[in-house]
């Protein structure tokens, strides 16, 4: 490689003589420009190649010294591994302990409407899952705890006419679908805590979804309806392109399973 | 820091043209389509921010096509004869350049600086390659379809950084300017006077008005 950084007059560069004086006939200077622009785009692409590990090596430097730092400014840093907020609305409103209300309608033999202390008096699952974002970002072994969706849906009674579900949102946008099959996997919680402690309102509290095998769109957040239909019916970011089917690895351009 | 920018009174002396009509409208549509991207950014990464605005859909949208839009006015800008001959002088590194960026009497002007300062041809390839790498990076992420996961994890990854850093000279840009009228006068009208110029960049002076170089340096006034 040439060392483009040592001073060298360099071969003559005809056509890049143009802007020299007369007085001085001068170096017309070698393309550093390009280099470096060109240096950026290959490191860009490294990076987007390799960036899993890339991100897991910055992530595992910055983290001593996040834990270290008073100025609280390495926050600001693009460390990974954290939660993004995502709200499509301005934000929903709060709901607490006494106002919360899910609501379970359509195709069931039971309709009803479960209060917070109804869901926690439910058998309660815990699971340890990874939090894929379909953009990339994820947050590894996540703690979540809650009511398996299969059980509130037996204790509804699904009709033999229902084939999948129409979630819906507090926030009064967000909506998404699941087929039965799909919202009767174990790892499908109602879920009532995560990372530890209450679901809290930005992370969609008191009460949101976690299917843990699909992206994150399908894990609505500030859950309040769920609606069983005789078809899927695609939700808000299904409507704007993500897959209906949003398995993580499986889907939005990818067809084989693949653990990274 | 030198403050040689009050030395030079704005309405006295010979004007002379520094960059032309098509320069500046590719300069300044960058700059809209930057600002919207860096304000929008700050919506979508920062939590706090984003929890007091929301509608991530709509804010997404206005930054993914300002994105889309950014590298246009550089890409359309080459059909101008005026614009190329900029990219060229800032794509074009002397030997004087990495002696300028060495100095630390940089700003004395014992270099002779031709019409952008080593500084400024920084700026430029930074951003130029920045902006191909948020591109390319944001491509990948926003068609999910295009790229396996592992990728869109590493665009990510790139995006984030390549936008603190872009973020940062674009900081860097605007408070350089800001400390001197007459380089920001030229970059709103397109004229600055010749004795700033000849302080400033006194081979491109001497270029554009043909004095000698010892006429140049004795003109020019010293705090």
């Amino acid at each position: 490689m040439r060392r483009w950084w040592i001073r060298s007059p360099g071969p003559a560069l005809p056509a890049d003589t143009a802007t020299a004086t007369e007085q001085n006939p001068p170096d017309p200077g070698r393309p550093v420009g390009r280099r470096v622009a060109l240096g950026l785009l290959g490191v860009g692409t490294l990076g987007i190649i390799t960036g899993t590990r890339a991100q897991s090596a910055v992530s595992s430097f910055l983290a001593p010294i996040q834990v270290h730092d008073p100025t609280g400014l390495t926050s600001l840093l693009p460390v990974g591994d954290t939660f993004r907020y995502y709200s499509v609305t301005r934000g929903a409103p709060t709901r607490d302990a006494r106002s919360y209300r899910l609501a379970v309608n359509g195709l069931v033999d039971h309709p009803a409407t479960f209060t917070l202390a109804d869901l926690k008096a439910m058998p309660q699952t815990e699971l340890v899952r990874d939090f894929q974002c379909v953009t990339g970002w994820r947050v590894p072994q996540v703690h979540w705890r809650g009511v398996r969706l299969s059980t509130i849906l037996d204790r509804a009674g699904v009709k033999a006419s229902g084939r999948a579900l129409r979630l819906t949102s507090f926030d009064g946008t967000y909506t998404d679908s699941l087929t039965l099959d799909q919202a009767r996997v174990p790892d499908v919680l109602v879920a009532l805590q995560m990372l530890g402690d209450d679901v809290t309102h930005n992370h969609g509290g008191p009460v949101r979804l976690y299917v843990a095998p699909m992206y994150g769109y399908k894990s609505v957040k500030w859950l309040s309806g769920i609606e069983v239909t005789d078809q899927v019916i695609p939700g808000y970011w299904e409507n704007r392109g993500y897959d209906v089917d949003g398995f993580v690895g499986k889907s939005n351009g990818r067809d084989i399973d693949e653990h990274t | 820091m030198s403050t040689p920018e009050t030395t030079v009174p704005p309405e006295t002396g010979q004007q002379i043209d520094r960059f032309s009509r098509s320069s500046r409208w590719v300069h300044w549509l960058s700059a809209i389509f930057m600002t919207i991207c860096i304000l929008t950014a700050a919506i979508l990464y920062n939590g706090s921010i984003a929890v007091l605005v929301g509608h991530r859909y709509l804010v997404e949208q206005i930054h993914v096509y300002s994105g889309f839009a950014l590298p246009l006015p550089l890409t359309v800008g080459i059909f101008n004869r005026g614009y190329r001959d900029d990219a060229r002088r800032l794509n074009r590194f002397a030997p004087q350049d990495w002696a300028w960026l060495r100095s630390r009497a940089r700003r004395d002007g014992t270099i002779e600086v031709g019409k952008f300062n080593a500084g400024q041809k920084l700026n430029a390839s930074l951003s130029a390659g920045s902006i191909g790498v948020l591109l390319i990076s944001g491509v990948v992420m926003y068609f999910t379809s295009l790229a396996p996961l592992p990728w869109r994890s590493g665009a990510t990854f790139v995006h984030d950084w390549f936008a603190l850093a872009v973020g940062l000279l674009v900081v860097g840009h605007i408070a350089m300017a800001a400390k001197d009228p007459h380089s920001l006068t030229g970059m709103r009208t397109g004229r600055v006077p010749l004795r700033w110029a000849r302080r400033e960049h006194a081979a491109w002076a001497r270029e554009i008005a043909g004095d000698p170089p010892a006429t140049t340096r004795d003109s020019a006034p010293r705090n």
